[in-house]
């Protein structure tokens, strides 16, 4: 086979390689690790060029076809999230240089964050059931892990992150003991773990609701849906900067994922208009909830986690109004539903890494000392509010154009309630993004001394913004590219 | 067949067991026993759907998916042990609700 055919696979091998090394490596060595990241953006670019221009693709591994062997396929909807990743990945990579700055935490970040890569990408190229168990299990494993990396300097934030780390690994275990205990019944009812296979011989029967109802619990509680959303403001405030940024931009995006890729393909015919209300209710309670708490919060990081319990809510109205997808409301809620997770990634991890500039410039993140940053730090302050229009879904950023067609699909095919949702929640967004901004024009208190932030480090969290106001500017091929080979 | 279908209840029940035992304890060495015993009842269901089709010709695949499960709990597991060490450690207590300082 021609070294092209084989991006997939090179996705997946080229940060599983970097993070061997990094497991090896005494020092850090800045290149090699700009080199892995740019390699792997490389890989998924190079895929995603293939699949633009040939459409979806697939994989056997080891040249096994199945039902034996693993498949992986790649289309449009794959692509995005891996596009997603890569550009969130690279920055994250870069920042994390900076931003720990004691040797020690580095050699335990940089490892992980590699892992946690290629799972990611290995999750969204799966074409099989028990294949996805296995790279969820690598996803939780190491994203937990990466939780408890913490500066040793602070003994109170250590403690907080390993507890939070022992809660994120127990509850993200029962999840995917739920989703193996899923497949199994699906095994065997059908004998088959190959997800093409699988949608042509599955029918509904007891059975085979019991086991989509395992999978999607499990994949519910790593989604942190509510109400199994308890987990995520202490596992995502106590982690550091780019692990929050890694954790609330991309890791809940990948069960969220599964989900549609699953009720969209193998389970459609289980995808009525009662199970959609369901998981409608469940995604509307997130988006009140979730902000209710965020505008109680007094540290930016709780703000910022529980804002991410509130816009995977919004995730999660895609069911509902694409119940029926042939409809043109029911594309349109589709392509709404994935644009917001793509465009709420790039905000949402931009203010995490801004949290994280904040921590180094301030030595906390109370939302109440932090004026000055205006004056002082105005990448830093660019970023917070370029990011802040992206999540509140202001127009011109990439969560206006979501938000607008959610509201179109939800008006037209007469479900006008969860319009009213979806107002009521943009505008608690815009209070708890204006309590930030409201402070951050705030003077500089007098008897406060900051600290120097190394200008890459508001660069990156610049430049994550942007691309989260850019895709309220470029939604045509984005949408194009959701649609290439999208038959299940 | 009886016999494997008995397995395969069997593997559910201590499933919910385990699932039980991890929300109603809160010693938290006892609930990584108990996410231990949730994984033992899901492979004693994947084993007893092996022999399902033909017992002398058991199918290959589950085992493998056993293999590989097994494979995630006991690193799961390492893991989780050595946050349990660390928060015996650092508070005394073996404990997930650290209200009580």
């Amino acid at each position: 086979m021609p070294l092209a055919d084989q991006w997939m696979v090179w996705s997946i091998i080229i940060p599983l390689i970097g993070a061997a090394i990094f497991f090896l490596l005494k020092e850090r060595h800045h290149t090699i690790i700009v080199i892995i990241s740019l390699l792997t953006l490389l890989s998924t670019a190079g895929l995603a060029f293939n699949v633009w221009k040939t459409g979806s693709q697939f994989h056997y591994a080891g040249g096994w076809q199945p039902p034996l062997g693993i498949v992986l396929y790649a289309d449009g909807m794959s692509i995005l999230m891996m596009l997603m990743t890569a550009l969130v990945g690279l920055s994250i990579s870069l920042y994390a240089l900076r931003y720990f700055s004691d040797k020690r935490s580095l050699k335990f970040f940089l490892p992980l964050w590699f892992f946690l890569w290629a799972s990611l990408n290995a999750l969204f190229l799966s074409g099989d059931i028990f294949n996805i168990y296995v790279t969820l299990e690598l996803l939780s494993l190491s994203a937990v892990a990466l939780v408890t990396v913490s500066s040793q300097q602070d003994t109170s934030q250590r403690r907080d992150a390993v507890f939070a780390g022992m809660r994120y690994l127990l509850i993200s275990m029962i999840g995917s003991l739920c989703y193996l205990l899923g497949v199994a019944l699906l095994y065997a009812g059908y004998g088959v773990l190959d997800l093409k296979l699988l949608s042509e011989v599955i029918a509904p029967s007891p059975s085979v609701f019991a086991a989509i109802t395992f999978i999607t619990i499990g994949l519910l509680i790593k989604t942190a849906l509510f109400p199994l959303h308890f987990w995520l403001p202490p596992a995502h405030a106590n982690a550091p900067a780019p692990v929050s940024a890694v954790l609330s931009g991309l890791v809940v995006k990948a069960s969220f994922y599964l989900l549609v890729r699953l009720w969209f393909g193998v389970f459609s015919f289980a995808l009525s208009s009662e199970s959609g209300l369901f998981f409608g209710l469940l995604g509307a309670s997130g988006i009140l909830w979730g902000s209710f708490f965020a505008l109680r919060q007094k540290t930016i990081k709780m703000l910022i986690a529980y804002s991410t319990v509130a816009q995977i809510g919004y995730m999660f109205l895609l069911f509902p109004l694409a119940a029926d997808m042939p409809s043109l409301w029911g594309a349109m809620a589709m392509n709404a539903g994935i644009y917001h997770l793509i465009s709420h990634a790039f905000a949402k991890s931009s203010l995490f890494l801004c949290s994280g500039n904040i921590i180094l410039a301030f030595g906390h993140n109370r939302i109440d000392g932090i004026g000055g940053i205006a004056k002082h730090y105005p990448l830093t302050f660019s970023a917070l509010g370029l990011s802040g229009l992206g999540i509140i879904g202001l127009p011109i950023s990439g969560g206006f154009i979501a938000k607008w067609q959610f509201l179109t699909a939800s008006i037209g095919s007469g479900q006008w309630w969860w319009a009213v949702i979806i107002i009521t929640g943009s505008l608690m967004a815009a209070v708890y993004i204006y309590i930030i901004w409201s402070r951050i024009f705030a003077p500089l208190e007098n008897d406060i001394v900051l600290n120097p932030v190394p200008k890459s480090m508001e660069i990156l969290a610049l430049f994550l913004s942007l691309i989260s106001i850019f895709m309220g500017l470029t939604a045509e091929p984005v949408l194009q590219m959701l649609h290439i080979g999208r038959h299940f | 067949m009886k016999t494997t279908m008995l397995f395969s209840i069997a593997g559910i029940a201590v499933f919910f067991i385990g699932l039980y035992c991890l929300m109603a304890y809160r010693h938290l060495l006892k609930k990584i026993i108990a996410v231990n015993v949730m994984g033992t009842g899901v492979f004693l269901f994947i084993v007893s759907i092996a022999a399902r089709a033909n017992i002398l010709q058991p199918d290959p695949v589950p085992h493998a998916m056993v293999l590989t499960g097994i494979v995630v709990t006991v690193s799961a597991t390492a893991f989780g042990l050595a946050l349990f060490k660390r928060i015996y450690y650092e508070t005394g207590k073996p404990y997930l609700d650290n209200e009580d300082k």
